[in-house]
């Protein structure tokens, strides 16, 4: 957790990403508001943050959810957080026979 | 590597991939994440509705992995139909494969082929698919 720490909110990791967090599928982090979070996630775990978000944009195949609502509805990465929320954070399941695909 | 699957969750997949043809049908099989063995089949809706592209809904997704977590299971595997082509991961699934220790089955339901003759199943680990064989035991 980062000495600045204001506001631990609770995020899990799904699995594909937890070698970046020594296995832990529950961590604590902190920011103002989702994108500032992912920040923070990156500050603690080296790199996690490159694997959720590209140029300032969520990646088409991550999925976060703040309280149980997907963030894509919601307000994406600027949504405000404040104590208490939870995060959730899932690779999206998806695919299909078409190369071009969605990404 | 090798996926061991019961004859009736192979049937089960099959049934559900011919009912949502020529939509491709998708899905998961759980097992318990200690062993790991296909249990329970948990058909998904494609909310692409698509012959060519499947999507898990978002809070459908949500609300599965919580029930496995909260029945100590994973999703061991994780299933798609190809309507029009051959059972085998296109360059969209290996962009998508987010579950390293999941076998990843496709089934074609294309029309040139026999009926249920392509069942395959794939580990898909940063970016590298690797087909594993498929030993289908007696229920």
């Amino acid at each position: 957790m980062s000495s600045n720490s204001n506001n631990a909110i609770e995020v899990r990791i799904p699995t594909i990403l937890r070698p970046y967090t020594a296995g832990a599928k529950i961590v604590s982090a902190d920011g103002a508001t989702l994108r500032e979070l992912i920040e923070n996630l990156g500050k603690q775990f080296t790199g996690l943050d490159q694997r959720i978000m590209e140029n300032g944009a969520l990646l088409r195949f991550i999925n976060i959810y703040v309280n149980d609502e997907d963030v894509r509805f919601i307000g994406g990465l600027d949504l405000a957080l404040k104590a208490g929320d939870s995060v959730t954070i899932l690779p999206a399941v998806a695919g299909g026979a078409s190369n071009s695909g969605a990404i | 590597m090798v996926l061991q699957i019961r004859a009736a969750l192979v049937q089960a997949l099959w049934e559900h991939s011919e009912r949502e043809h020529p939509i491709e049908a998708c899905g998961v099989i759980a097992g318990s994440s200690t062993d790991r063995v296909p249990s329970r089949h948990i058909p998904m809706e494609n909310s692409a509705y698509s012959p060519t592209f499947y999507e898990f809904e978002s809070k459908a997704l949500l609300a599965l992995y919580k029930e496995l977590d909260d029945r100590d299971e994973a999703p061991v595997v994780i299933y798609h139909s190809h309507t029009s082509t051959e059972a085998y991961p296109s360059r969209t699934d290996i962009a998508y494969a987010g579950e390293p220790d999941a076998h990843y089955v496709l089934l074609s339901t294309r029309e040139e082929i026999a009926t249920r003759s392509e069942f395959r199943s794939f580990r898909i680990v940063n970016g590298t698919v690797t087909e594993e064989p498929v030993e289908i035991l007696a229920d």
